[in-house]
């Protein structure tokens, strides 16, 4: 076994490859996870300039309606999905009327508002009880979780677009709260764990890889190139790119800003659950821990200036790594470490993104 | 000022009666951490409401300051009187270094570094041996005052309040006078403040810091009425729900903060008893209630409780007492048709882009200059490389022969250089006279504690008095009480020319001052300008108002592409067949 | 009488609590190239801003008949209005043939597939902009990027295309180019609604010309009676009001 020597401050410490080969993996695998939640944040910031600190909550939300279902209880999800729809629908309604718009249009509008959720509903009160194979569970929650994201733009954000970013981000800690506190009624107190979806085990080396993270490395990968494309490749990825370049020409398209700003909180939603699926069985979820991940997964954000995916991604491998071999070294100042670098960074960013002031 | 006066003296009298009135003791303790969050939120409503900078990091101030006098006090036996003074400077201290960081930092930057050091530092608070750690400090003694141990709410109710009324009063001391006129200047933007003179970098530490303070003081109370301190209270939660108390109370006033506080404290308790009962289960569920509260005052009533308030009080009218005041000095006069601006072979480049190409003129004493040319000509820029709002690649500006063309706007503007702006920019919420007196900030040296404790007043009526002589030059004295935010585009133009003067330039720049206005207000602008000529000024003018221009320059710069065509006279301009082509657009 | 496609009634518009446009009326043959010329400051812009949707605006507008004034400046885009405004818009981190395709996203939007043939036809017009299909749009010089917005407001096909000071900023031969272009696209059947300082141009590409002075219509009437009208110096030099004034 190879012994590798490591100089640090406290002086010559003596490291197993093996261990830090273990820690790397550790911090590599949840550095996918903050990835993923740091891709989300970039892109809802680049879209909308809603700098979207609940992201977290998705992802607990995602892992304890998997809990939920896997108890055989409907999640109480379903029926934030149901109340938000239909407050959305009351608004659509009110608003058409405002403008003049005839009933049955609106009445339209609103009917599409809440066919999903309504169908959700239906199907979740059908196949709780059945405890369903976890594959099937996953896809139902998905189904619930990620309506949630164009919902909470529209209802929170949508009449603010054009506020400046504080602004926005005093909402997003609206939101927040609100959430948190909703997790709090939908889940209770207690945490939950997720069983692993491969339980297999794998050698390379000295080190041991667990189905679970390949599963993790495999889907983070494929999001990446799948989001990667349809920003690149298709017609709506470009123009929704468009909108976070130059939003008066956008808008000058035909691109509408504000399906802009729900088809991307719906990614944001859709990435956070999915992220709340894959970590469920390494981590005890409460209701309360999205926070702390989504903010981790920020801290990558921000490593790439709120604007810039690559960045991010390294950024996130990087919050991994040290939060990896932080928790082995000084384990009770983990969050500390992490948190304190930001301001640097911080620093950095904004000298690189000038001085831009919130003027006219 | 007397409803509002009478107010205030009855609540002062209600705070003093109420403990010894039979209240259940419940009020009281809520009374008493109502006026500990109140504290923490004024702070805020001169950070975040006056100066404009989010912070999401106050709890962590809080924290620093009760675990100070915690720790001091049990570990080493100091007494509480002493520890509120080491923890006023130990939290003073990593406010100006944490604020010297990232107030460089520019708009959304900002908040998202309190959010990182605010949740640093709970961590940090959480996981130090000699702190307790998570289960912090217990037993810390009370405030003993004067013989009297402070060890019942009631009791303390008193030292609090006391507190509470004072800081209240000081900051609204502090926005009513020079310093808090130059506050209020940054939160547009600091382009107009640093042109007015003001060290915005400095003035955004000053506010942090003394946030800081507050929240320090809030502390030390926090300690010795809680007697034992964790780090729970102090996490970015609780720094969240300070920024929520002043949004909903008004973070633009001070009363605000206690309103604020007051609304969210007992809608707090309230709904921890309701909403466990109506949804059954047990937790804090009003947080719920809380963030939906918080979208909705953003979406509709962003300005919150007290602005509504306020909005219905009748509006007191500063009382003039400065008639008597001496006049501030001036600046000596150059002589009539000494060069006063000399721009020499000025160039600006943007990358590739040649935006000022080699321009070269001179503005006399006692002149008026006009700089016009199309669209795109180079002519703000220009104006921008003189007034330092943008560095010159190459080239010299020089004002009565000093050059200045590597100097900030403010050091500039020290120098008798005065502008006004293509869009007005003006603090919609201070009168006509505050937004003028705005203009002689340089004129002026008391600066914080003056101003809280109320020695600058002598200063603050000569300022106010040539604020109201610059008024009554331009023609606007009868609207010097109105609120700036009320008066017609016109108006407006007018008071940001007032505001330049207030400065004493002996340079005044115009940014297209015509802009908007109606053929009466330009005769009138016309006039103004006459006048001040007749007097010695010199002015250069960007305008697109031929008529304007051409009957009111003694000469005019045409530019075109970034390059001087032409100067002379009005007539020479007119008459100039290159100048009508670049005017009209035929090749030449 | 050919049928109106703008047809604009008293309409006052500013910014905030300045209004530009005191009461102004307009009008706009089908297939025609009218033209609103006038000095700076005069409200050109603004003028159409407003018509656009991109401001809030009081008064009459038909288009095609239609009152729009209630509409949505995405249904007046929808409607087949075009605006190139005086800053472009153009979306400079992304490719010239990204920015086209873009602007083929209406036709795409109302179902059509023939967004390949658009393509290929704005290329044909602008040859320039096919050499550069994939540089960035940031990058183009200024005659480029003025070529790039017209042809990415062309690919939606609009009815009625508003261009605002297409010369701005552009040496004289680009500008020669330019108001070729336009004058070819009379072919195409769009209506133009040209707002320009530059008045020479402007005039001999248009049919029918309105200056614009401080907000009003000083004057108006077929492009070649205004190219040799004295009066439109004046309105551009300020001499109208001190001739009266003397």
């Amino acid at each position: 076994m190879f012994r590798a020597g490591l100089r640090t401050t406290f002086g010559l410490i003596v490291m197993d490859l093996s261990i830090a080969s273990i820690l790397m993996l550790d911090g590599a695998t949840n550095g996918a996870i903050y990835a993923l939640l740091g891709l989300a944040t970039v892109l809802v910031f680049a879209i909308t300039r809603v700098i979207f600190l609940p992201q977290g909550e998705f992802v607990a939300y995602g892992a304890l309606t998997l809990a939920l279902l896997q108890l055989g209880k409907v999640p109480g999800t379903v029926y934030l999905l149901l109340a938000l729809a239909l407050l959305a629908a009351v608004l659509e309604v009110m608003a058409a009327a405002k403008r003049g718009v005839p009933a049955q249009v609106a009445l339209l509008r609103a009917g599409r508002l809440l066919a999903w959720p309504v169908a959700v509903w239906a199907v979740a009160h059908w196949a709780a009880p059945l405890k369903l194979p976890l594959f099937l569970q996953c896809l139902l929650t998905l189904a619930i979780v990620t309506p949630l994201g164009p919902l909470v733009y529209r209802l929170a954000y949508e009449k603010l677009a054009d506020a400046t970013v504080l602004v926005l981000l005093i909402v997003s800690v609206g939101v927040h709260f609100a959430l948190t506190g909703l997790g709090l009624l939908f889940f209770g107190a207690e945490g939950f764990r997720n069983p692993s979806f491969w339980d297999a085990r794998f050698s390379a080396g000295a080190l041991m890889l667990s189905g679970q993270a390949v599963i993790i490395f495999m889907v983070s990968i494929a999001l990446m190139l799948g989001l990667y494309l349809f920003f690149e490749r298709t017609l709506r990825g470009k123009a929704l790119r468009a909108t976070a370049v130059n939003r008066l020409g956008a808008r000058l398209m035909g691109i509408s800003t504000s399906g802009a700003g729900r088809l991307s909180f719906g990614l944001a939603a859709f990435m956070g659950a999915l992220s709340g699926l894959l970590i469920g069985p390494t981590t005890t979820l409460f209701y309360d821990s999205g926070f702390l991940i989504g903010l981790k997964g920020f801290v990558a954000a921000i490593f790439g200036g709120l604007a810039s995916y690559p960045a991010a991604a390294l950024g996130a491998l990087f919050v991994g790594l040290l939060e990896s071999f932080s928790s082995f070294y000084a384990s009770a100042f983990k969050e500390v470490i992490v948190f304190t670098l930001i301001l640097p960074v911080l620093l950095w960013r904004s000298f690189q993104h000038g001085h831009h002031d919130e003027e006219e | 000022m007397n409803l509002r006066r009478n107010t205030l003296i009855a609540f002062v009298v209600l705070l003093a009666l109420l403990p010894q009135l039979p209240v259940p003791e419940f009020w009281i303790t809520q009374g008493n951490y109502i006026g500990l969050y109140t504290l923490v939120a004024i702070g805020l409503v001169l950070l975040t409401g006056v100066a404009g900078l989010t912070s999401f990091g106050q709890a962590a101030f809080v924290g620093l300051g009760a675990y100070t006098a915690a720790y001091l006090t049990l570990s080493h036996g100091v007494s509480p009187w002493l520890t509120v003074w080491i923890g006023l400077a130990f939290t003073g201290s990593v406010a100006l270094v944490l604020g010297w960081i990232t107030l460089r930092m520019s708009g959304h930057y900002l908040p998202l570094a309190t959010i990182a050091w605010g949740l640093s530092l709970y961590y940090l608070l959480g996981n130090i041996q000699a702190l307790g750690k998570y289960d912090g400090l217990l037993g810390i003694p009370a405030l003993n005052f004067f013989g009297l141990t402070l060890n019942t709410g009631r009791s303390f109710f008193y030292l609090l309040w006391a507190v509470v009324v004072l800081a209240a009063i000081a900051i609204i001391h502090l926005l009513d006078s020079r310093t808090g006129r130059a506050l209020r200047a940054v939160k547009g933007g600091t382009t107009m403040a640093e042109a007015m003179g003001v060290n915005t970098f400095q003035i955004k530490v000053t506010a942090f810091v003394l946030a800081a303070l507050l929240a320090s003081v809030s502390g030390w109370l926090f300690a010795h009425f809680q007697r034992t301190v964790n780090p729970s209270p102090f996490g970015l939660n609780i720094s969240i729900e300070y920024l929520f108390m002043a949004v909903i109370g008004g973070v633009g006033h001070v009363w605000g903060a206690l309103v604020g506080a007051g609304v969210v404290q007992i809608l707090k308790d309230q709904l921890q008893v309701l909403l466990p009962k109506l949804l059954g289960g047990s937790g804090n569920y009003e947080v719920i209630v809380f963030g939906v509260l918080l979208i909705v005052v953003l979406q509709y009533a962003r300005d919150g409780i007290w602005a509504f308030v306020e909005a219905r009080l009748p509006r007191v009218q500063r009382k003039n007492d400065w008639a008597a005041a001496p006049a501030l000095p001036e600046r000596p006069r150059p002589s009539h048709g000494s060069v006063v601006l000399d721009v020499n072979q000025v160039r600006k480049e943007f990358g590739g882009l040649v935006a000022v190409n080699d321009v070269s003129f001179q503005v006399r004493a006692g002149e008026i200059m006009g700089l016009i040319g199309p669209n795109g000509a180079g002519k703000s820029t220009t104006f921008n490389l003189v007034t330092g709002v943008l560095p010159a690649t190459r080239g010299a500006v020089r004002l009565l022969g000093e050059r200045i063309d590597s100097l900030a706007s403010r050091e500039i503007a020290r120098r008798g250089v005065s502008r006004t702006f293509q869009h007005v920019k003006m603090i919609a919420g201070m009168t006509v006279l505050e937004n003028v007196a705005l203009g002689a900030h340089l004129r002026g040296t008391s600066g914080v504690a003056a101003a809280m404790l109320r020695t600058d007043r002598a200063q603050e009526r000569q300022l106010l008095k040539e604020a109201e002589k610059q008024l009554r030059r331009i023609g606007m004295a009868e609207q010097m009480h109105e609120l700036a935010g009320n008066l017609a585009l016109g108006p407006q133009r007018l008071m940001e020319i007032a505001r330049a003067l207030c400065a004493d330039p002996t340079l005044l720049l115009l940014d297209e001052p015509a802009a908007g206005l109606r053929l009466k207000e330009k005769q009138g602008l016309a006039d103004v300008l006459r006048q001040l000529r007749g007097e010695g000024l010199s002015i250069l003018l960007v305008e697109h108002d031929m008529d304007l221009v051409m009957g009111l320059v003694d000469r005019i710069v045409v530019m075109e592409f970034g390059t001087k065509l032409i100067e002379g006279t009005p007539e020479q301009v007119q008459a100039s067949p290159v100048v009508r082509a670049a005017y009209l657009g035929t090749e030449h | 009488m050919t049928d109106l496609i703008l047809d604009v009634t008293d309409l006052h518009a500013g910014y905030g609590r300045a209004e530009v446009l005191h009461g102004l009326n307009l009008k706009a043959e089908a297939g025609s190239v009218v033209t609103v010329i006038g000095p700076n400051g005069a409200g050109k812009s603004t003028l159409l801003n407003a018509l656009m949707g991109v401001l809030p605006a009081k008064g009459r507008i038909a288009y095609r008949g239609q009152p729009i004034m209630l509409h949505t400046l995405e249904e007046r885009v929808m409607a087949g209005i075009a605006l190139v405004p005086e800053t472009r818009a153009l979306f400079g981190t992304m490719p010239v043939e990204d920015n086209l395709l873009l602007g083929g996203y209406r036709q795409v939007l109302l179902g059509r597939k023939d967004s390949a043939a658009a393509l290929a036809g704005v290329y044909d017009i602008f040859p320039r902009l096919k050499e550069r299909r994939t540089q960035l749009a940031g990058t183009l010089s200024g005659g480029e990027r003025q070529m790039l917005a017209v042809g990415r407001a062309l690919m939606s096909k609009p009815a009625l295309l508003m261009l605002d000071e297409p010369s701005l900023g552009l040496a004289p031969l680009v500008v020669k180019e330019i108001f070729r272009i336009i004058d070819s696209l009379r072919a195409t059947g769009v209506t133009i609604l040209l707002v320009e300082q530059n008045a020479r141009a402007a005039l001999e590409v248009a049919d029918y010309g309105y200056v614009l002075e401080m907000g009003e219509i000083a004057l108006e009437g077929p492009a070649h009676e205004l190219a040799t009208d004295a009066r439109v110096i004046d309105t551009y030099l300020g001499a109208a009001r001190q001739k009266k004034a003397t």
